[in-house]
Order: structure tokens, then C-alpha cells, then sequence
């Protein structure tokens, strides 16, 4: 049985919807930050699907570098959400309405 | 036989997702994150995209994640606080999600006869043929990349080290 392409384009977007819903819901900063990482891993399934529909390469090398700017962004959030812990002892992100340190 | 693996993986990935969402501990939303990357790797699998899978399993799943659960531990975060929020994020943003993704499933399901079918091995991308268009065709924006890295490392031990 084949599956239709537009099967896991709507998989896709129901996956980035639920990320936009955790990013509006949910109060802790890292889980924020996941659902920021939900949000990329359901576009990356789009860029699959559409290179495997124009049977190109350069859709799943996109991926590749959505992959390696999403390790990076992983980082730096990360080390931000350290500093902020550190400065107001909360990850909650109602608490957090400063951008001062 | 493909269909049942694409239901079961793709219900899988909707659950996780899910299960993301209703926790109330961070620790939890982190495994329940795995479980959709891990099975994303599998329904890249499916597409034929193997060293995607792969990446996607060892950057994803193996390291990113692993740093978050990092995190989570070193600040030792505990349950979600109930905080009433952002009313806006409730009112709008509640009926946005819904409206955005019963717009883009209408979109893409009636678009699906201009869409082609999946079939297991039908197009498979191995290694060579991907490295040979990123090191040809793709090696500035490749080469750019490992110094984004550099930077991001950079950026992440100064922000992370104590002040003095």
C-alpha cells in the first residue's frame, strides 16, 4: 500500500500545531524551548516529503541545515536559560519580563 | 504493509507530541519529545532519506535532547507552576492553532491528487548522492555552517559562565 505524500504533510502540520500550542500553554522556559524544537522537527518532515515529491536533494539537504542551526540555537538557549536561572532563581516565564539580567 | 508503519509511527509522533503538551514536568515532556524524533527518524526512513534518519537519531534525539535533559537536571526544574498566563495566548491562540492546522490539512488534502505516493525504496538518497551536491554544489553555505558552530559554542561558554 502507498501511502499519499499529503499524508504526512497534514502529519506535519498537526505536529507544528501542537508546537505552537505548547509554545502559547505551557509556563517553563525549557519546555517552551521544546516545543520551539517540535516546531522545527514537524517542518523538517515537510522539507522530507516535498523532496521525496520533486525527487530533488536539496529539500533533505535543507533538513541537514535545519538540523545543524537548531544543535547551535540549542546551545545558546540553553546557556541563556542557565543565565537566567542563575539571576532570578525561576524558569518560569511569566517571571521573566525583563530583558535586563 | 507501509501503510501500517506510516499509521503507527505517524499516531505515535501525534502522541508524543501530545503527551509533550500535557505534562506538567519538564523531565517527562523531554522523553515524550525523543519519542516523536525517534519515530520522525523512522517516517524519514520511509521517505528514503537514510543519512537524515541517522542525523536525525544521533543530532536529535541523541545530542540535543541530551543536553536538555541536561539542563533540566542541573537546575533540578521541578513541576510547571498553574499561573493564569497570557489571557491573548487562551482566547486567540487556542482557536488560531485549530483554524491553522484544519486550514493547512484542508489545503494539503485537496491538493493530494497533484501529490504523488510513497512507496517503500521507490527513491531512496544515499550518502554519495547527498554529499556530492553539499560538497559540490553546497560547500560555501557547508563551510559557513561549522563557523555558526564555532560561534554558538563561543556564545554558549560565555553566557553560561559565572560572572565575576
Amino acid at each position: 500500500m502507498a501511502v499519499p505524500i499529503a499524508y504526512y504533510l497534514v502529519l506535519s502540520a498537526i505536529l507544528f500545531s501542537i508546537g505552537v500550542g505548547a509554545f502559547l500553554i505551557k509556563r517553563n522556559i525549557i519546555t517552551v524551548f521544546m516545543s520551539i524544537e517540535l516546531m522545527l522537527n514537524a517542518v523538517n518532515l515537510t522539507f522530507v516529503a516535498f523532496a521525496y515529491q520533486w525527487h530533488r536533494l536539496q529539500g533533505q539537504i535543507f533538513v541537514f541545515f535545519v538540523m545543524v542551526v537548531a544543535a547551535a540555537e540549542a546551545a545558546v538557549g540553553l546557556a541563556i536559560i542557565i543565565a537566567i536561572f542563575r539571576s532570578r532563581s525561576t524558569l518560569n516565564v511569566d517571571q521573566v519580563n525583563l530583558m535586563k539580567l | 504493509m507501509y501503510l501500517v508503519l506510516f499509521i503507527f509511527f505517524g499516531c505515535l509522533c501525534v502522541a508524543g507530541a501530545l503527551n509533550l503538551l500535557f505534562q506538567r514536568h519538564p523531565i517527562n515532556s523531554a522523553l515524550s519529545l525523543i519519542v516523536v524524533m525517534s519515530s520522525l527518524a523512522v517516517l524519514y526512513l520511509l521517505l528514503g532519506a537514510e543519512f537524515l534518519a541517522a542525523a536525525q537519531v544521533i543530532v536529535y534525539a541523541g545530542a540535543i535532547m541530551v543536553l536538555f535533559t541536561f539542563v533540566i537536571m542541573l537546575l533540578n526544574a521541578g513541576t510547571e507552576e498553574r499561573t493564569s498566563g497570557s489571557a491573548a495566548a487562551y482566547i486567540v491562540g487556542i482557536p488560531g492553532v485549530g483554524v491553522l492546522v484544519s486550514l493547512l490539512a484542508f489545503i494539503f488534502l485537496s491538493a493530494r491528487s497533484h501529490l504523488a505516493t510513497a512507496r517503500l525504496g521507490d527513491y531512496v538518497v544515499s550518502t554519495s548522492d547527498l554529499s556530492k551536491v553539499l560538497f559540490r554544489n553546497l560547500l560555501l553555505p557547508f563551510e559557513v555552517t561549522s563557523v555558526l558552530i564555532l560561534i554558538a559554542i563561543l556564545g554558549a561558554v560565555a553566557l553560561a559562565s559565572k560572572e565575576h
